[in-house]
């Protein structure tokens, strides 16, 4: 190592210190550093989550025999629904909905017990009626319900199954994600918005402090490269998103029970990769701003609503009209969610992800580029 | 650029903010010599600030060049920034460390230490070494100076920049403080400090008092008051405020403000008798206790003597 390379790192490291002095000084970063993450991971996984839990279900069982009380237990054992209401005629139907008392609602016909078992018989039927206010959700409450219905039925003594007309019996498979868990779809959406705001807010502010300081008119008139403030600056940021990484991924696993299929490794070199991105739209706008109430708007407006929007963990991108559409191409988020969802829950390698990675190191280091152009050696 | 002089050399040196729409400072030239203590006086707003900008380099000039200690401040100015100090208006350290890692990073920035620096910083390290471990931002005004002056000066510069130093400061400390800087000329230093507060210029070698972005005049502090070509006389009576009102409308005046409960008057002429006609004027307007001496000007009193002339655009060297 030469002398000048010595000097260099011994500034440095200098100066990463003191950037960690301010981090861990500050009970404000601190919070918004490790509490964003861990609240983020806390109200998508508990609060806001769209899984189907406890869904109440009002059943009018007009049959009463054993096959339909059978199939009712069967509905309430399930973690999926929970029979809050019983009716004893069909008026009770409208209240029940209007209350909200219940998202749907199971009729089970009379006789429902002979015409399931008995050959000479068309069929049993069954009527499901749900609240369709919430399309969504009533959706797939009720193909879950259907699922139960056809496990029901599989499940029947074979002796009791009329081996009726071939039918065409539709299995549904889903990859990846067969208990539709909401967790694997949020936590790359959080890991994306997490990393995002806390790099792009933490660096923009960190340099612009300096400017509003007055701290960068010495750091200037100093010896020092100004290219190596930003750098330093940059730093300390990855290491505690690193952590923070660590921090989102052991909350996942452990308390949202959701396991990663693919590379370790691989995930955090990539997302290392997207938090050097974050981090250069962090100093690209720490370039352009003067004070760090600036700063923080344009990190959060300019950051978040984008990220939420586009990067398709909330809302699908391929519904977009096509303007917004290409407009979400320009969302790092949006290549990082492809990639930790490939990586975490696919378990697929480099090869699958390849693409998203090179366009992420591309934004990275177009966006250096650009900050290193706009960096500023004097005061003006 | 070729001045391998030492000191600071300024030739035209101009600056304007919005466009050219705010002239900050226009034309201003200036000869420092090496070692120097050298006093930029003037009230806020008058550019001290930005002429403290352009020759550390952190803000370009418009107009005009200027050398420091030989180097240009455009071509330069890497160099610059490694060879002079500079302790900025505001306080300007990290308020969240501590004094010692405050230093401690100063000294590493400029690739050098605290202790094989000690023995410039020693007389005033003393002072702060008690609050070592205590964070900047709980340090009393006159502490953080004198912090601040140790960071500027950790890398020994040849040049030092002082923006307001004492703004702010209690007097006590403001007095100390001039008595370091007093301290640092011995050594060789060249100092440049600005200060709206006119005694203070008395402790420097020579100062340049500048309004409106223009150098007014540069003397020695005493060939400033030598200059003042007037008759100045220090007026009281027991209602101040009354009497500033009936001096200014008096028609012999030329100039008169309040300086604390005297009034500093001019007449306009250097008629004796004039005194004897502005006493009666002013006992016929039922004024008591009436003192009036004859007195020499500070430099304030020359600052507002030049303010209030017609503008001087050619500066003595």
């Amino acid at each position: 190592m030469s002398q000048a390379t010595k000097v260099l790192f011994v500034q440095m490291k200098a100066f990463v210190a003191k950037e960690f002095h301010h981090v861990f000084r500050d009970r404000k970063s601190l919070l918004l550093l490790f509490g964003l993450p861990i609240a983020q991971i806390l109200l998508f996984g508990f609060a806001l989550s769209n899984e189907i839990k406890n869904t109440k279900i009002g059943v009018f069982n007009q049959a009463s025999d054993s096959e339909s009380l059978r199939l009712i237990e069967r509905v309430e054992a399930s973690q999926y629904f929970e029979v809050s209401e019983i009716l004893k005629n069909a008026q009770e139907m409208e209240d029940i909905f209007r209350a909200g008392k219940a998202k749907l609602i199971l009729i089970i016909p009379p006789g429902f017990g002979q015409d399931l078992v008995h050959a000479d018989s068309p069929g049993a039927d069954l009527q499901i009626i749900a609240d369709g206010s919430d399309p969504n959700s009533a959706y797939t409450v009720t193909s879950y319900l259907q699922n139960i219905i056809l496990d029901f039925q599989k499940g029947l003594n074979p002796a009791e199954i009329q081996q009726r007309d071939y039918g065409l019996v539709t299995e549904l498979r889903m990859l990846y994600n067969p208990q539709l868990k909401g967790a694997p779809n949020f936590v790359p959406g959080v890991m994306s918005l997490v990393l995002l705001l806390i790099c792009v807010m933490m660096t923009s502010i960190s340099i612009v402090r300096e400017k509003e300081l007055g701290t960068m008119e010495i750091l200037l008139v100093s010896p020092f490269e100004p290219l190596l403030v930003i750098l330093s600056k940059a730093i300390p940021y990855l290491i505690l998103s690193l952590i923070n990484l660590t921090l989102i991924l052991i909350l996942s696993v452990f308390l949202l029970e959701m396991p990663i299929h693919g590379n370790l490794l691989l995930l955090f070199a990539v997302s290392t990769v997207y938090i050097i991105t974050c981090l250069s739209l962090g100093l690209l706008i720490s370039t352009v701003t003067q004070s760090q109430q600036a700063a923080m708007l344009i990190s959060l407006m300019g950051m978040m609503l984008p990220t939420m929007l586009f990067t398709g963990f909330m809302f699908p991108i391929e519904n977009m009209p096509l303007p917004l559409q290409i407009i979400s191409h320009l969302v790092p988020a949006r290549y990082y969610y492809i990639i930790v969802k490939a990586i975490m829950i696919k378990g697929l390698g480099i090869a699958a992800i390849w693409k998203e990675t090179l366009v992420l190191a591309g934004m990275a280091m177009l966006l250096l580029l650009i900050s290193w152009r706009n960096f500023k050696i004097r005061l003006e | 650029m070729g001045h391998s002089a030492k000191g600071i050399l300024c030739e035209g040196l101009s600056k304007s903010f919005h466009r050219g729409a705010v002239t900050a400072v226009e034309s201003i030239n200036l000869k420092i010599d090496q070692g120097e203590l050298f006093g930029l006086i003037g009230p806020d707003g008058a550019g001290k600030t930005t002429l403290m900008r352009l020759l550390t380099t952190l803000l370009k000039a418009d107009r005009g060049n200027a050398t420091v200690d030989g180097l240009d401040i455009t071509e330069d100015y890497k160099m610059i920034r490694q060879t002079v100090g500079y302790m900025p208006g505001r306080f300007s350290l990290y308020q969240d460390l501590t004094v010692a890692e405050n230093l401690n990073f100063f000294a590493t920035l400029f690739n050098t230490t605290v202790s094989s620096n000690i023995d410039l910083i020693h007389d005033i390290y003393v002072q702060i070494e008690p609050f070592s471990d205590r964070r900047a931002g709980q340090l009393s005004g006159g502490m953080k100076q004198k912090l601040a002056l140790c960071c500027a000066l950790i890398h020994k510069p040849t040049v030092l920049f002082l923006d307001e130093p004492t703004t702010g400061v209690d007097v006590v400390s403001r007095k100390e403080f001039w008595g370091m800087l007093a301290g640092l000329r011995t050594l060789g230093i060249t100092i440049l400090v600005s200060t709206p507060y006119m005694d203070e210029a008395m402790r420097c070698d020579r100062i340049a008092l500048i309004q409106a972005g223009e150098i007014m005049q540069v003397n020695t502090p005493q060939g400033i008051i030598e200059s003042y070509p007037l008759t100045l006389y220090a007026v009281k009576a027991e209602d101040t405020f009354r009497l500033l009102q009936d001096s200014k409308a008096y028609h012999n005046t030329r100039s008169c403000f309040a300086f604390g409960s005297y009034l500093h008057l001019t007449f306009r002429g250097e008629d004796p008798n004039l005194v004897r006609e502005y006493m009666e004027y002013l006992y016929r307007k039922g004024h008591d206790s009436l003192t009036i001496n004859k007195i020499a000007p500070t430099i304030e009193d020359c600052f507002m003597y030049l303010m209030n002339s017609k503008p001087m655009t050619s500066t003595r060297l």
